[in-house]
């Protein structure tokens, strides 16, 4: 009897897990972890906001080619992004120790205007449920997750730009 | 027992029907077909097919969190410890935090400054996961003030599905001020400035008939982190006490080390100094323990960490706990638009330069029949003549059109066999490796990618270069749909192999599909290992030949 009712709890919880985006028992909040900065500051990644407008939240390393190439293509584009659906990016280095140090010198060579927040330990990517990088995700104005996205390929951006164009005007 | 458990979980089910929190979570299925290859000495596993498997669920509700992950090795994988067998539970904790403090109860990971006497870790694709059992305690009290404490045993290994803990108990103490947040002065200024230090200590029971060990040792350090505009310096030193084990040859030298990091950027420029001096700093949660086992501290290479299948794969290099002193520079440069070498888009460059050399032992001021065991003399950063590693690498980056851009890479490794012992070879092994890549946008959604790898080792008896195993190429092929599908085709061949028999090819098929946050890829073929980058993602893989299904969800 109780195996069942345990047995009962169990797949309740599990299927709400899977099934939330029907349901939405559970919100898709961006979970609370103290990240530092390419400053040395500290953000609470659960307090994260953008006036209402759309986060981009992509986790990349120096290391990974596609995750750079993701970056960099988005940067191209991304004054008029910002224009046209207010949109912020957050990017965050999975890089650790061996690499970290690399991490500011190669954001300012290529010019990127996001906001750099570093995971050395991968305590955010954990918490994130990311398995690898790349690794994109995007926040709606009520701060939660609508869209995930594991890979990167050219050609991803236009979908990306899309759901923000459409989250904007909403 | 039983009856409390069942209780948990019921209310545990009521609230979470009742009260909304956040769920996260991923899930990875790694299968393995393999066939027997006695050309790259792969036998086919009895059991014919091999899988690891992981689940982990993370939940959050108003400050409280818990979380488990469940894994299953039916058998593992290649390339992981035998020990690891079986399902079951491999992480979970429950926790507490506000703005004051963060409680965390049973498994964790953490890192101090650097990580050099602390960091508790998971790199699964390597089958590393040093993850602490035993509790953890963060606390804010003041502005600018952060104290952690963390007391557990390590991970060891996962046999019969349950977890296996280290011998040692680990005790860590970490405290960090950010002065920025108590002069806001120093902000209007540019002057950002955080200092550190953390203790960390182990207690292992002698379990030696040989020698008297100490049972307690003690580990600390102290750092900063200053930055003044555009630059910054950071460093970290680090002392250990009286440390004997298998690592460092039961001597009672104690150990220290220091890791050095300076750069400077602007738009368009970035460069970047490295330096670490490293002498008698391995240290784990049992003294007998060996390889990647129960680190309690991690010792970061100087070292670029590269992606192309032959630099990344054939010859990497990993820290020596014992001793070395290593540098290393970067240079970020962008050719601006417009400019001769810049052209339409501009050209991207990257330099990089690392070098590790073994470190001098001085051991003529040790009297003869000393029994302290105290083996050596040594000054940080007091260099031999004897190199462990040297590369030095050069990127370049353009654009031509819209659709159309490619990068060439030159790279020149040198690394001593005699010490890290990668391969049979004797002495010095010296490489040059070029990698000439394009990429082909055909259209909005479909992108055709092509990598050529050449590796060309060094015959030069007089100079010690030993050619190893030779000449290897390497081609990659990769057609991409967005947002969901690619292709991808690698070859590798070891065709300047000196010995006929050994000149194998590894050719490889990849196909892969993406749902969002699903993937499933299948690989077919002959594979190298390595750090392996295709499809957009990369990871480690084992050697192996045969089919490799893998799968990941996250939610």
């Amino acid at each position: 009897m109780k195996k069942l009712i345990t047995t009962i709890c169990l797949t309740a919880i599990l299927g709400l897990a899977f099934g939330q985006e029907e349901k939405e028992i559970f919100d898709k909040n961006v979970p609370a972890v103290d990240l530092k900065d390419v400053n040395g500051k500290t953000w609470n990644t659960g307090e994260i906001s953008n006036d209402g407008k759309p986060i981009v939240i992509s986790f990349w390393a120096t290391w990974c080619s596609p995750c750079k190439k993701e970056l960099n293509t988005i940067h191209e584009d991304y004054i008029d992004w910002v224009d046209e659906t207010g949109v912020k990016l957050i990017a965050v280095s999975i890089d650790d120790e061996r690499t970290k140090s690399r991490v500011v010198p190669y954001v300012d060579s290529k010019g990127w205007e996001y906001d750099v927040l570093l995971d050395p330990n991968g305590e955010f990517k954990r918490a994130m449920g990311v398995n690898n990088v790349p690794h994109t995700f995007v926040i709606d104005g009520a701060g939660k997750i609508v869209y995930s996205h594991n890979n990167y390929a050219p050609g991803d951006e236009i979908k990306l730009y899309e759901l923000l164009l459409e989250l904007s005007s909403n | 027992m039983r009856i409390s458990l069942v209780t948990v979980v019921f209310f545990g089910c009521i609230q979470f029907y009742f009260s909304q929190g956040s769920i996260s979570g991923n899930i990875e299925t790694i299968y393995q077909y393999l066939v027997t290859d006695t050309l790259i000495g792969a036998d086919q596993p009895a059991e014919k097919s091999l899988v690891n498997s992981y689940a982990n669920i993370n939940y959050r509700n108003q400050g409280f969190k818990a979380g488990v992950r469940m894994e299953a090795y039916m058998p593992h994988i290649l390339g992981y410890p035998d020990r690891f067998d079986g399902a079951g539970l491999g992480y979970r904790y429950f926790g507490y935090e506000n703005e004051l403090v963060d409680v965390t109860f049973g498994n964790f990971y953490d890192q101090f400054g650097s990580g050099l006497i602390f960091r508790s870790y998971e790199d699964r694709a390597l089958g590393l996961d040093n993850m602490m059992n035993g509790f953890r305690v963060k606390l804010k009290p003041f502005k600018g003030v952060v104290l952690r404490v963390n007391y557990g045993r390590q991970r060891f290994s996962f046999s019969e599905g349950s977890n296996i803990y280290s011998p040692a108990l680990v005790r860590a103490l970490d405290a960090e001020f950010n002065l920025n947040e108590w002069f806001p002065k120093m902000e209007e200024k540019n002057v950002r400035l955080s200092v550190a230090g953390s203790f960390v200590s182990k207690y292992q029971k002698d379990n030696n008939p040989k020698f008297i060990l100490p049972e307690n040792t003690g580990s600390y350090g102290g750092r900063f982190d200053f930055g003044y505009k555009k630059f910054f310096l950071n460093a970290e030193y680090v002392i250990k006490e009286q440390d004997p084990s298998q690592d460092n040859g039961y001597i009672y030298n104690y150990g220290k080390g220091i890791l050095i990091n300076a750069g400077y950027s602007q738009k368009g420029f970035g460069v970047l100094l490295s330096a670490k001096s490293i002498d008698n700093m391995s240290f784990r949660s049992d003294r007998d323990a060996a390889l990647q086992d129960l680190q309690i501290g991690f010792i970061p290479p100087l070292t670029k960490t590269h992606t192309y299948n032959l630099v990344a794969t054939l010859y990497p290099y990993a820290s020596q706990p014992n001793g070395e002193v290593a540098f290393q520079g970067d240079i970020f440069y962008k050719f601006k638009r417009g400019s001769y070498l810049g052209g339409k888009y501009g050209t991207d460059l990257a330099l990089n330069y690392s070098t590790a050399y073994a470190p001098i032992q001085n051991t003529s001021s040790i009297p003869a029949g000393d029994s302290s065991r105290v083996m050596y003399n040594s000054t940080l950063f007091d260099k031999s003549s004897l190199i462990y590693w040297r590369d030095i690498n050069v990127t370049v980056e353009k654009k031509f059109t819209k659709n159309f851009k490619m990068k060439w890479n030159y790279f020149n490794l040198v690394f001593n066999n005699d010490i890290i012992k990668l391969t049979s070879a004797n002495g010095k092994v010296q490489s040059h490796i070029a990698v000439i890549e394009g990429e082909y946008k055909i259209n909005k959604k479909h992108s055709i990618r092509a990598e050529l790898q050449g590796l060309w080792t060094v015959d030069d008896y007089i100079n010690n270069f030993d050619p190893d195993r030779g000449n290897w190429a390497t081609a990659v092929v990769e057609y991409t749909v967005s947002p969901d599908w690619y292709f991808s085709l690698v070859f590798q061949s070891n065709y300047g192999n000196p010995v006929e028999a050994d000149r194998i090819n590894y050719p490889i098929a990849i196909i892969g599909k993406i749902w969002g946050a699903t993937r499933l890829q299948l690989a077919y073929g002959r594979q190298n290992e390595g750090l392996f980058c295709v499809g957009g993602v990369c990871r480690f893989v084992p050697a192996s030949n045969g089919l490799t299904v893998s799968f990941t969800h996250s939610f």
